[in-house]
């Protein structure tokens, strides 16, 4: 048995999010998403390399198009027929991100359009939207289960499980609570595989609170200057900070989503809600083109993230050139994108198609991108324990080292395929058996330290589940009767040990007791008048030398007190143990 | 839990708390009772011992309000596990904080409770007074009901009582204990309300709370995943309590609603439906019909409040079904602005202004209607843009400065219901009771006639009706028949009601209440998995007679999600697994035989049947008794008796 993995996307890199996991018979595709960096071919995961009549259902982790990018040209190209699934919160801002790119690419710059805008209703009319954890049985026997992932609204981890195979892929995901969101929340599941994003593999973050800060500083200090701040948004969730800005339409659209899924948002957030919602701010409005150039300070979200384009770029075009303004940057951007020259140096001129553009302007980097650092992902690695790792979502050096720590610290084997490459997860299949119900019932009461111990017989019948059953049943099953087995009984005696033959009878065992448990821990002696048991173990006190063979060589007429025991064969073992007790009692006097 | 499947579990679900509250400080022709009203929730509440319950599970905001009854209780574990929908918690919290904040009036009027014992309207001299219905209300039918009423809880209580509860999102799966996998699923009923599917290792359960096929505002009855379970409990009392209020209406449950006006001026009965019991089961388990019949229904509603309005009077909406209000909300308006009536709405009560915000933020709990409206970025209920419009307005009392300045009649008001006992709804049945213009809009399942005595004379038009609160009858026949269990258990009542179709398919039992009704195990085999570690040591003896092999297997017992599971133990067990069970008939010529091969000395004592005994002369003095059942060894020295016993289990089968 093995689960199979073919990375169409974000294999080594970051962007085009997909992964096919072929897992107990089913194949599940995770994520559809789209490389903002290319815009040929290359911008999407290569679906020839897989049938979509054999998909048993999509899933897409949150809407971002590096996730769902794909997904209206797997659908209504490519012609996937499948069910697919998302959260509410995706399925409800996903069509804005789709839409909003669809406009850059195809009615701005003019490029081929992959997928029209019907194509992306069509689509997301297919969708099926999910709850976090709610359980959802896809068929017979494929089920998935989303986890909150805290990365964008509406993030989910994803977990899987068909057959007896199980396997969580996280999609992008945060362990520290945001302003908005709480951090990645997920149980502690018995996992074949993880799949896991890689963005920061090496890197260590501070507290986001003091970079909170310090960008706030920074947008402070540049409008009470007279100056313009841009903030290209990417993840809707980061777009509310501030209180005076303006808002493209996009992100003023996606502000009323905000507050419908209000649910979706960190603990804090949803109860401080009660009556205002905190997502109704007092100073946005939206903004309209004839304000780029209006006089005085102003902030603006706009997207797309990265200035690959579109509003956020135009607008960057303009203030650029002036020292006074500021350009936010979120944390990570790709390559060929305008924010990716950026953030590599301090350049004063960056080459656009046919334009080129003095940079003056100031430059901040958001270092609150909204992924996980290497730390969460050691720790949500070592929280869940699964068998194997697969790394995604990050570049290729850094994925190599955060490989090397998840196998020396966590002992746990770790690959990170390039695109295109299958990674092949072995699983054990643990055998599926039966148990009798009366032997659950006995087997109940044995402990060994906190665990509690089954002992019984394992029945194995061609073409039959294996069954559980007690020794009772066992021979029930092959035919013979209980009274048919031969219980072997020892009986020993023993003469009393000098230490107590004076003593009441009663006060014999109690001195015996006393001794045995100086040796036997742990175990509770079962006493009455004369007589001592622990399990078959049975330690008698006697007087009668007719009915035991103790002294029957001697003189008859004598009635010796003596100890008589006697013990089954199966606690022979311990037996020995209570007779040398009782034997070194009398040597140590 | 020794046996999951037991009806006494039942008690575990929904404590129901019925406030049916006393009278009004301001009634004179009437003897309800004049004191601080005490609440009556179930009455065995007081009988158990609330440490010995495992898990209580509360399938709707109403199903909440009694819970603070049980949670304060000094005996009430920490360790109990308490299971709501997330909805169902944050609407029933809202609900309770207003009951207390209302019931203050009482306790202003009144003053608090000076004695700590049973206040004085419960002495069986002041009980004998009161009329038979009202003893019958206060006694119950056997009189046992008495100790089901409690003085109301604090704010305090709730907030303990809500801290205590986990709350579950739509399908999620909490595991209790390792040994249920308890699962909420959407009944329909109202935003949050639930069924309940509960999987252990010994058999499945599905506790069918009051469910509504469609719904024009809550996630739709999600029946699917209950199929194939092993009980049913049938939980929904809708149709009985229907039933009861009215004898003249026969065996079927339709959907009923009259208008009269009290005294029954005129009483119009309207659409029955009872011919139609043969194409029943014929009935597809789909709400088109319900929307259907609820949409009729509304429009009814609608023309008696335009018919109010138009004549000057005002009409008054007292409710505490949230989603059927608002939707009735949106058409109300709807409906004015078609006929160009502007009349102003108001709606007044403390929580409505949280409970409109919440109900606009929990799409997973709405029909796919209004689920559509989230992802075509409409807001789910109209309400919000309607506040904003101006069309309505929301006041938290009666009495906010704000509303007297604006007041004007003739106006619609929606209030909560409490029984017509609390809140505005009192007041301005006080103001409009006598005007025969005005409408009060009142749920069926209301004692009307109670709930308005203090109110008489009523001049003003009562409209009763029926809001769809559960599984029709018709269609509980094709719904077993979809879910297909191997038992279901029906209450009592329902028996003689309607008949259920036995069926080859699956038993049915009567529960009634306060009696424990014991089902029959119906599983005898137990699902486990056994770990590949484990499975690897086993050691599989052969018994060609059976055609099986056998292995003795020892391991670490495990429950997991509800499913057994045996695993290599963390710790070396104290002992390795060694066969112990031996067997086989043991003749004396074997016997000596194998004896001698490990040089033991002995002869045949005596002979009896098939019983005989060795006596042992080497190396050792001892005795070997074998009888049919049983063979003793009696041998002073150790290594003589081990060697014997060897030598004994070479000629016998073994495991």
């Amino acid at each position: 048995m093995a689960i199979e993995c073919l990375i169409l996307g974000a294999g080594q890199e970051v962007g085009k999010s997909c992964v096919v996991a072929k897992i107990g018979g089913k194949q599940i595709m995770f994520d559809c998403g789209m490389h903002m960096g290319y815009s040929d071919h290359r911008a999407f995961p290569d679906f020839s390399l897989i049938s979509p009549s054999d998909i048993s259902c999509v899933v897409i982790t949150h809407f971002h198009l590096d996730h769902i990018g794909a997904l209206p040209y797997f659908t209504e190209v490519c012609g996937y027929n499948g069910p697919i699934y998302m959260t509410y919160p995706t399925k409800a801002l996903a069509p804005l991100m789709l839409k909003d790119y669809h406009k850059i690419m195809v009615d701005k710059r003019g490029l081929e359009e992959q997928y029209s805008c019907e194509h992306i209703l069509q689509c997301m009319d297919k969708v099926i939207p999910i709850d976090i954890k709610q359980t959802i049985q896809v068929d017979k026997d494929l089920q998935i289960r989303a986890y909150y992932a805290g990365h964008v609204i509406g993030a989910a981890m994803i977990y899987a499980q068909a057959g007896e195979e199980t396997m969580v892929y996280t999609g992008d995901y945060n362990m520290t609570p945001d302003r908005h969101l709480g951090a990645a929340q997920i149980d502690r599941l018995q996992l074949d595989l993880l799949i896991t994003e890689s963005t920061y593999a090496t890197t260590i973050r501070d507290s986001k609170y003091s970079r909170e800060r310090e960008f706030l500083k920074a947008v402070h200090t540049c409008v009470a200057a007279g100056g313009k701040v841009l903030i290209p948004t990417f993840a809707l969730g980061r777009a509310q900070r501030d209180n005076s800005s303006f808002f493209e339409g996009l992100t003023l659209q996606a502000n009323m989503y905000y507050k419908m899924l209000i649910g979706w948002t960190s603990q804090k957030i949803k109860e401080s809600y009660t009556v205002r919602n905190p997502f109704d701010f007092k100073h946005v409005c939206p903004f309209e083109r004839s304000m780029i150039n209006a006089p005085g300070p102003c902030i603006l979200f706009a997207t797309p993230g990265m200035l690959g384009g579109g509003f956020s770029l135009e607008v960057f075009k303009q203030w650029a050139p002036s020292d006074k303004n500021l350009i936010a940057l979120p944390g990570y951007c790709i390559a060929g994108t305008v924010g990716h020259k950026l953030m590599s140096g301090k350049p004063t001129r960056v080459d656009l198609e046919d334009t080129q553009i003095d940079v003056k302007c100031q430059i901040h980097q958001l270092a609150f991108s909204p992924h996980t650092d290497s730390k969460g992902i050691m720790d949500l690695v070592e929280f869940l324990s699964p068998k194997h790792v697969i790394l995604v979502h990050g570049e290729k050096p850094k994925m190599a080292s955060l490989k090397q720590r998840i196998e020396s610290e966590l002992g746990i084997p770790c690959q990170y395929p390039a695109n295109h490459e299958t990674a092949l997860i072995p699983t054990t299949k643990d055998p599926k058996i039966v148990a009798s119900k009366t032997f659950i019932k006995n087997c109940t009461s044995e402990f060994n330290g906190d665990e509690r111990i089954a002992e019984g017989i394992l029945i194995m019948e061609k073409g039959q589940n294996a069954k559980f059953v007690s020794e009772e049943e066992f021979l029930e099953t092959i035919g013979i009767e209980g009274n048919a087995v031969n219980a072997v009984t020892f009986t020993q005696c023993l003469s009393l040990p000098n230490k107590i033959v004076s003593l009441e009878t009663e006060d014999m065992i109690l001195a015996l007791e006393k001794e045995l448990k100086k040796s036997i821990k742990f175990r509770k002696f079962e006493i009455s008048k004369d007589c001592i048991k622990l399990d078959s173990i049975t330690i008698r006190i006697c007087s009668n030398n007719k009915s035991c063979n103790f002294g029957k060589d001697e003189d008859a007429e004598e009635m010796a007190m003596h100890l008589c025991c006697s013990w089954s064969i199966r606690d022979d073992e311990m037996a020995r143990i209570c007779l040398s007790v009782v034997k070194n009692m009398e040597s140590t006097v | 839990m020794e046996c999951p499947v037991d009806l006494s579990a039942l008690t575990l679900f929904s404590p129901i708390s019925r406030t049916a509250s006393s009278s009004p400080p301001f009634s004179d022709n009437n003897d309800l009772i004049r004191a601080v009203p005490w609440y009556k929730t179930v009455a065995s509440l007081n009988l158990w011992d609330p440490s010995s319950l495992d898990a209580v599970l509360i399938s709707s905001p109403w199903a909440l309000l009694g819970l603070p009854f049980l949670t304060r209780k000094p005996g009430f574990s920490k360790s109990t596990m308490i299971y709501a929908t997330e909805p169902t918690v944050r609407l029933g919290r809202l609900m309770m904080e207003e009951l207390v904040s209302m019931h203050m009036e009482y306790v202003r009027y009144y003053g608090s409770d000076k004695k700590s014992g049973l206040p004085d309207w419960m002495n069986w001299t002041e009980l004998e007074r009161l009329q038979m219905e009202w003893k019958k209300i206060v006694l119950g039918e056997e009189k046992e009901e008495l100790n089901g009423w409690m003085p109301l809880y604090s704010a305090g209580d709730i907030k303990d009582c809500i801290d205590k509860i986990q709350p579950l999102r739509l399908g999620e799966e909490a595991c209790f204990n390792g040994i249920l996998v308890i699962k909420a699923l959407s009944s329909g009923l109202e935003i949050g309300s639930c069924n309940w599917s509960i999987k252990s290792p010994k058999g499945s359960l599905v506790y069918l709370s009051s469910s509504v096929f469609g719904s024009a505002h809550a996630m739709e009855f999600d029946y699917l995943p209950l199929r194939g379970q092993d009980i049913v409990i049938f939980s929904d009392f809708s149709s009985l309590s229907s039933m009861d209020s009215d004898e003249e209406i026969t065996n079927q449950c339709v959907l009923r609603y009259f208008i009269f006006s009290l005294p029954f001026l005129f009483y119009n009965s309207w659409v029955e439906k009872n011919g139609e019991s043969e194409d029943q089961s014929v009935q597809k388990l789909t709400g088109a019909d319900e929307i259907e019949d609820e949409a009729e229904k509304i429009h009814f509603i609608l023309s008696c409040i335009v018919d109010s309005v138009k004549e000057g009077g005002s009409v008054l909406i007292p409710s505490g079904r949230y989603g059927v209000i608002f939707t009735l909300l949106e058409h109300i308006c709807d409906f004015l602005g078609s006929l160009n009536i502007k009349v102003p709405i108001y709606i007044i009560s403390e929580a409505t202004q949280e409970i409109l915000s919440l109900t606009n933020s929990l799409p997973e709990w709405l029909c796919k209607q209004r689920q559509e409206k989230l992802f075509s970025g409409e807001v789910l209920f109209r309400h919000v843009e309607l506040i904003k419009e101006g069309k309505v307005t929301v006041y938290p009392f009666l009495y906010s400065s704000d509303l007297l300045e604006k007041w004007k009649e003739p106006c619609i008001v929606i209030s909560p219901h409490w029984s017509l006992r609390l809140g505005s709804a009192v007041q301005l049945l006080r103001r409009w009771h006598a005007d025969p213009k005005s409408l009060l809009i009142l749920e069926e399942g209301v004692h009307a006639e109670l709930a308005l005595m203090p109110f008489k004379p009523v001049k003003m038009k009562v409209l009763q009706c029926s809001f769809l609160s559960g599984i029709q009858m018709k269609k509980v026949n094709p719904l077993f028949e979809t879910l297909l269990p191997k038992l279901i258990l029906l209450p009592e009542s329902l028996r003689s009601r309607c008949p259920i179709k036995e069926s080859e398919l699956y038993k049915i039992f009567y529960y009634s209440k306060n009696v424990t009704t014991h089902i029959p195990s119906l599983k005898e085999k137990l699902e486990a998995y056994l770990a590949n570690d484990l499975a690897s040591q086993l050691q599989p003896t052969i018994f060609p007679e059976k055609n099986i092999a056998a292995a003795r297997l020892k391991g670490k017992l495990l429950l997991r999600k509800g499913v057994y599971f045996l695993d290599l133990p963390d710790k070396p067990l104290n002992m390795s697994i060694k066969p112990s069970l031996h067997w086989g008939n043991v003749d004396p010529t074997s016997l000596l035989q194998v004896l001698n091969e490990k040089k033991i000395d002995g002869s045949i004592l005596h002979y009896e049947n098939s019983d005989f005994c060795v006596r042992v002369t080497k190396p050792a003095e001892g005795l070997i008794e074998v009888k049919s059942n049983k063979i003793m060894i009696s041998c002073e020295d150790e290594i003589c008796s081990a060697l014997i016993c060897e030598a004994l289990k070479s000629i016998c089968n073994r495991i």
